[in-house]
């Protein structure tokens, strides 16, 4: 920040300094600094074993780093972060789950919390809130198990909402879903970024459904990575670089192939 | 199979009441913690608990000791093995696998050691509330009771861990020690259980009457109550049916919790079909 600016710049919500992770001889990544601002869609991008999960990990607090530092809000980050919402990807409940869908966002207003299971008043009150919020009061009273993929990821952002948080923190949340929900539950999520200005980091394999959304990539290949608008990043040769390999990089209707990267696509990795 | 008098009817149920309380309390705490046995796919992780725990028991009746505290512990070192060695779903039904016939089997040594009456022996395996005395009664209601209200404090979190065990420990749940609370008062339970319905059928108390409710309900408020409802019904019910017989009390238990999930399953199948 310098003097001469008029307006005051916004404290990042997330900031990493020199961030680095590897497991055994591999890093994963070294040197990373990386500032999210409130109201920010950042994509990390990736192939499998790039450590886009672990990047996620260490801003919930779960996973130490090798060194370099991770602040949410201007404080190391740890577990259970109320300003925190996390939503995984989808998957398979257990078929002796005695829950409906508001009982998956109830466990986001209350789940934490020790003593009798008395549901209030307010408690009730929030999770209908939030169930209006993402648009999910029709299957909210149908057991969890049968709800289809979409319909739980709804539920999973209500859920992640419940704190009003000021960072959501996404793994591959469209994973397995159709395009026209991957399309619902992306603009719920960019829909929250801009009522509210919500950061978002979002994990993901496929950066196509949330392209138009994202301000910033960070694209992690081969124990490097880069940062960037989309337009910087996804070209040619800024790709080709950060893989070492020629890799060429096609825009159609506003979609985004990357052709030729060793570990993109059906899992062509590559670990030394 | 013949049924006694009115009159002698109540005299026996005079002597045997505080061993109805205690199948009373432990049919509600089966049935409640059924629930997250059902929820966290444990039911055979009971079976391979119950074995051990009838090693302990037949060890401590070997050598003279408190037969519950033998069961309690063999449950616990069960539970705690289990909980350790088999974090991993995959993992855990090899290693209860691995733990049920060498805890079978050393409780069978134990019994074949044991110089006193053959009726205790078998008691162990199958039930034997009637012969429990008054003190080792008042222990296991205690511990029953312990087991509930530590199951209403960890509720909320306990359901959360075992739906979704990452969001829940991003939220701050403590998932790890949380699963070692749930194997120590599931491992409480089973050792009660062994003592009142005996090793073999443990899991008639401890998953049929959850299984029974998931049948029926998938609130989270109606199933735990219809299981300890069920739970209850059948530990009771067995009991006041077997005392006015001659046959063993445990076959009556079985009976009833398993005529129970039967009428549940077909009004769950019903239910579904009209919807």
């Amino acid at each position: 920040m310098t003097p001469s600016e008029a307006l005051p710049v916004p404290a990042p919500v997330l900031s990493i300094r020199g961030g680095a992770l590897g497991f055994g001889a591999r890093a994963l990544w070294s040197g990373l600094d990386l500032e999210v601002n409130p109201g920010e869609f950042i994509a990390v991008l990736g192939g499998n074993g790039t450590g886009k999960t672990s990047l996620l990990r260490a801003m919930l607090g779960e996973q130490k780093l090798d060194s370099g530092v991770v602040l949410v809000d201007g404080h190391p980050a740890h577990r259970g972060h109320r300003r925190i919402g996390y939503i995984p990807q989808q998957k398979i409940v257990a078929p002796g789950t005695p829950l409906r869908g508001r009982d998956l966002v109830m466990l986001g207003v209350n789940g934490q919390r020790f003593g009798p299971p008395i549901t209030t008043r307010d408690d009730r009150a929030a999770v209908d809130a939030l169930l209006t919020a993402v648009g999910a009061e029709t299957f909210a009273d149908r057991p969890l198990g049968s709800l289809s993929g979409g319909e739980q990821q709804r539920l999973r952002v209500a859920q992640a909402l419940a704190d009003d948080p000021n960072l959501l923190l996404c793994d591959e949340p469209l994973m397995s879903l159709d395009l026209q929900h991957q399309r619902a539950v992306s603009e719920l999520i960019d829909r929250r970024r801009q009522q509210h200005g919500t950061a978002v980091v979002f994990v993901t394999h496929d950066i196509n459904p949330v392209l138009s959304m994202v301000d910033r990539v960070l694209y992690l290949a081969q124990g490097r990575f880069t940062i960037g608008t989309p337009d910087e990043v996804l070209r040619d040769d800024v790709l080709s670089r950060l893989y070492g390999t020629p890799v060429e990089v096609f825009r159609s209707r506003g979609r985004v192939i990357v052709v030729g990267a060793p570990e993109a696509e059906h899992h062509h990795e590559v670990i030394a | 199979m013949t049924f006694v008098d009115p009159a002698t009817y109540l005299q026996l149920l005079a002597l045997v009441q505080n061993s109805i309380i205690a199948a009373a309390v432990l049919g509600i705490v089966g049935g409640l913690i059924g629930v997250f046995v059902m929820q966290r796919d444990m039911a055979f992780a009971v079976h391979g608990i119950s074995e051990l725990s009838f090693a302990g028991a037949a060890a401590a009746l070997l050598l003279g000791v408190n037969v519950v505290a033998g069961s309690i512990v063999g449950s616990l070192l069960a539970a705690a093995l289990i909980g350790v060695l088999g974090a991993k779903a995959r993992d855990r039904n090899s290693i209860i696998g691995v733990l049920m016939p060498f805890g079978l089997g050393l409780g069978i040594l134990f019994l074949a050691l044991y110089p006193g009456r053959s009726g205790n022996k078998f008691g162990l395996l199958t039930g034997q509330i009637i012969s429990v005395d008054l003190p080792q009664l008042g222990l296991l209601i205690a511990i029953s009771i312990v087991v509930l209200v530590a199951l209403f404090i960890v509720w909320r979190p306990l359901t959360f861990d075992s739906l979704d065990p990452e969001v829940a420990s991003a939220r701050g749940v403590p998932s790890r020690a949380l699963s070692i609370v749930f194997m120590t008062l599931l491992g409480l339970t089973v050792a009660v259980s062994v003592q009142i319905i005996g090793a073999l059928l443990v899991l008639a108390l401890l998953v049929t009457p959850a299984a029974a409710a998931l049948r029926v309900s998938s609130s989270p408020v109606l199933v735990p109550v219809l299981s300890m409802i069920f739970g209850f019904v059948s530990a009771v019910g067995g009991i006041l049916l077997a005392i006015g017989g001659s046959l063993p009390i445990s076959p009556y238990i079985t009976t009833i919790s398993f005529a129970i999930y039967l009428v549940c399953r077909l009004i769950g199948s019903r239910a579904k079909v009209a919807r």
